[in-house]
């Protein structure tokens, strides 16, 4: 017995000594960044959530474009600060006066990853792998082209290579986003030969033109990309490494930053932003806003299903009380459901003026000289465009209390919560969208036309007139004529208010003093070819 | 009782996620999804079947020892959790080690010297401890020890700059596998704050425990007894009363280290440490049916044998317990 105690009290000394040994060690060497004058080519980005999968056309999470956008090039790309298009792998394009040809012409000397050549057939490949597929296989491909091979709604008739390095795409009816929808980072081009040697673990092994290789991924843990040193935009990328480490919790992600570990991390929340624009080692970025935050009235339900009490409500909602408090004044009051970033938009429109008289007296006119009871759907999960749904949940709750109208804050966890709107089951409840290429069609349509019922509008909000317009603006390519529409959409949906648009945020990241050349882009998925260390 | 007590775990955990609302296929697809890809995950997910062809289908894929695929990135389960797992045991074990060390030797001493200043602020301290937020704490320990005071990393296992390769993904064990003690020494600084976090509470569950149990050795006849002799306190309280007094302390020690494996997420949220809490709990965010499933089941296999061990150290310990 007597040796056991012995060992007991070795066991006990030796870990007292490895927690204090653990302690004082850094002062000796630590390996961060501030000692090895190396790190200062390898760039740390801390976010909150791990990638899905780093196939792009297969997922619709921005955790995961995020990185592929890194690993691919698409033929087009946006411009650092909009989504107006740039030649990417393709340097020129033509499009036919019928608004159904776009001719392509293709970078030269191009190569992917694992070797082999981009050019036409590459191309023609990963469209008809993407036409072949499913809403399963690609979901973003199905909701921005109409569908796949064989469905009527499908725009695209056919791609062919003209030659090596010419490809064309051939319309079945014009589709006046074509190019932008070209942009995204979803229908970025693959390796054929990748994707025919990995198949369905395409996702774990990416390979494509663009300025970082994949390295490897521990997953939930960090994702880490090399250099690509044959990348052809000469000279770039800067940086050597680029790693994505995931930090779910915003303010252990600050932590982080603070202390070194991390070199930008997004997702900054607006309260910490004095914190840090205080401190001379690092800079706040600010991401352009193409987002919009909302309270839903769903307009099949109880007293929501009258215009007036909807315009009531809108009239109730402090919306500049709210910036003040809850985003640190880092947005714009909204008007529209769309950001005005976005072509199309309608700055005629006068809101609805914060004014509980008014929206009393809509309320009596409408038969509730009273009020009434109601629920309303907190989000759960801090997004950009909310960072606290529970308490902007409160603010709005104390502002319907001034016009009578008692609303009880409900709440679920996140999955739970979106499927119960798909149903229509909450009465007003709090969401909101980011772009995906600032297109106006990604705003209206997608969220407030009759047939994203069951999708992405759950307000339950059908209006024929509106339908009409969206579904005609999809097929006009004439630019003005197109925003025209938009415009008289905007009004219609004004005037029925089936939401009270909050907030367009803007989302801010913070980094280190010394980095350069990076521009937050709207969409959420930056490209690093020309960050760097000064 | 193994078999069936896992047997209804499976069956429990069965039903239970398929009560929560919320459809795997429309998670996955998020926000943006169609009607239709929806629709068509579903079917391809086997989520349409009847419930009782969905159950037998899992519980025969485990009796061949398939834990599953995870319906998120489509990799076999048995494959994907280990690394987790690991993440998790090697935080849990070294939460465990500090829990124990200082826990007992706390509730030893304020036993020893009852109502003295040490009993009183040890005992206020864990009472503290039972009842202190693991968030708030994770984040007041990274703002003084990382950020104030630059002793030790925030987050994460490894210094992300100076990645470790894995070979049995306990990084402890990998490092001094390959001679690396510049690593070493990294993981172990990253292991500090987040186990000293996750210690607090059992820590505190451990210290009071041990006092009391102490508290009710010490005054019986046979340490009386001792202390006649003219055996000195120390070997009274460390030797004749501590054997006595460990048996409930060490029921208390296995049920925590049980309940730290499954129970670890707000750490590992905080200190963003990969472990098997958060694979869970992101599962369940998921909707991934066969990750929180196998996941839970495997959780509750370690409890058991967490359990087994400490029954079989009661023997070890008391010569008065014995199991045929």
């Amino acid at each position: 017995m007597r040796r056991n105690k012995w060992f007991t009290w070795l066991a006990m000394l030796l870990a007292v000594v490895l927690v204090f040994a653990g302690c004082s060690k850094p002062k000796e060497s630590t390996g961060g960044s501030s000692e090895k004058p190396s790190a200062q080519d390898t760039l740390v980005y801390g976010r909150g959530g791990d990638s899905v999968s780093l196939d792009p056309a297969t997922v619709t999470d921005g955790e995961s474009l995020k990185v592929t956008k890194n690993i691919f090039d698409t033929l087009l790309d946006y411009n650092d600060n909009d989504t107006s298009v740039k030649p990417a792998l393709a340097t020129k394009w033509t499009v036919s006066e019928d608004g159904l040809t776009y001719t392509f012409e293709l970078r030269q000397g191009v190569k992917f990853h694992d070797g082999t050549d981009f050019n036409a057939e590459a191309v023609v490949f990963n469209f008809e792998r993407w036409a072949n597929g499913n809403e399963d296989k690609f979901p973003y491909y199905g909701s921005m082209f109409g569908g796949y091979k064989n469905d009527e709604g499908h725009v695209i008739k056919e791609v062919k290579a003209i030659d090596d390095y010419t490809v064309q795409f051939v319309l079945k009816r014009p589709q006046a986003p074509f190019l932008k929808n070209i942009a995204m980072p979803p229908f970025a081009i693959a390796s054929p030969e990748a994707v025919k040697k990995y198949g369905d673990k395409f996702g774990e092994h990416p390979v494509g033109t663009g300025p970082f290789i994949f390295k490897e991924w521990k997953r939930n843990e960090r994702i880490m990309l090399e250099k690509n040193k044959e990348y052809w935009e000469k000279g770039y990328p800067k940086l050597n490494q680029l790693i994505f480490v995931s930090i779910p919790d915003n303010s252990a992600r600050l932590n982080a930053l603070l202390k070194g570990e991390i070199d930008i991390m997004e997702d900054l929340n607006p309260t910490d932003l004095k914190q840090v624009e205080g401190n001379k080692e690092f800079q706040i970025f600010k991401r352009p806003s193409m987002n919009v935050a909302y309270v839903g009235l769903t307009a099949t339900r109880g007293p929501l299903k009258n215009k007036l009490v909807r315009q009531a409500l809108n009239h109730a909602v402090d919306k500049k009380a709210i910036i003040d408090a809850f985003y640190a004044g880092q947005a714009e009051v909204a008007k529209n459901p769309m950001p005005p970033s976005i072509p199309g938009y309608n700055d005629a429109i006068q809101d609805y003026p914060f004014d509980l008289e008014k929206a009393k007296q809509l309320l009596a006119e409408a038969g509730y000289p009273n009020g009434f009871e109601i629920e309303l759907w907190a989000m759960p999960v801090p997004r950009p465009y909310m960072p606290d749904g529970q308490k902007i949940a409160e603010a709005i709750q104390a502002n319907f209390a001034k016009i009578g109208v008692k609303a009880k804050i409900v709440s679920y966890e996140w999955a739970t919560y979106l499927e119960k709107l798909a149903k229509g089951e909450a009465d007003t409840f709090m969401l909101g969208w980011t772009g995906d290429n600032g297109d106006a069609d990604n705003f209206l349509y997608a969220l407030l036309d009759k047939d994203s019922i069951g999708s992405n509008n759950y307000t339950y909000f059908a209006n024929d007139e509106l339908h009409n317009i969206l579904v005609e603006a999809q097929t006009v390519s004439d630019e003005n004529k197109r925003n025209e529409l938009y415009k008289q959409a905007q009004e219609i949906i004004k005037e029925e208010a089936p939401w009270i648009p909050l907030v367009h945020s803007t989302p801010l990241l913070a980094g280190k003093t010394n980095i350069q050349g990076f521009h937050p882009h709207p969409t959420g998925s930056d490209k690093f070819t020309k960050v760097e260390f000064q | 009782m193994i078999i069936p007590v896992l047997f209804g775990m499976s069956l429990v955990v069965f039903f239970m996620i398929r009560a929560i609302p919320g459809n795997p296929a429309q998670v996955i697809l998020g926000q943006k999804a169609t009607k239709e890809a929806v629709a068509a995950l579903t079917h391809k997910l086997g989520l349409d079947e009847p419930w009782y062809v969905q159950y037998v289908k899992y519980i025969g894929g485990l009796l061949r020892g398939d834990l599953g695929e995870s319906i998120r990135t489509g990799a076999p389960i048995a494959e994907e959790i280990w690394p987790y797992l690991a993440a998790t045991l090697e935080l849990s074990l070294a939460a465990m080690l500090i829990a124990v060390v200082i826990g007992v030797n706390a509730g030893i001493i304020s036993a020893w010297f009852q109502h003295s200043w040490f009993d009183y602020i040890a005992m206020v301290l864990a009472l503290i401890g039972v009842s202190m937020p693991i968030f708030w704490l994770g984040l007041m320990e990274q703002w003084l020890f990382s950020i104030q005071l630059d002793w030790l990393p925030t987050s994460g296992r490894e210094d992300v700059r100076n990645p470790i390769e894995p070979i049995t993904h306990l990084y402890l064990i990998d490092t001094l596998l390959s001679g690396n003690t510049e690593q070493f020494w990294q993981v172990v600084q990253h292991l500090v704050l987040p186990s000293m976090a996750l210690a607090t509470i059992p820590m505190a569950i451990i210290a009071r425990m041990t006092r009391s149990s102490m508290l009710e050795v010490m005054k019986s006849d046979y340490i009386r007894t001792a202390r006649a002799k003219g055996v000195s306190m120390f070997w009274v309280v460390y030797k004749h009363s501590l054997k006595n007094a460990i048996i409930p302390v060490l029921t208390v020690i296995g049920l925590q280290t049980g309940l730290l494996l499954g129970g670890a997420i707000l750490t590992e949220t905080i200190f963003s440490w990969p472990g098997i809490g958060r694979y869970i709990y992101d599962a369940i965010g998921y909707r991934d049916y066969p990750v929180i499933q196998s996941g839970i089941l495997i959780i509750a296999a370690i409890f058991i044998f967490i359990n087994l061990i400490v029954d079989l150290l009661y023997a070890a310990i008391d010569p008065r317990i014995k199991y045929n």
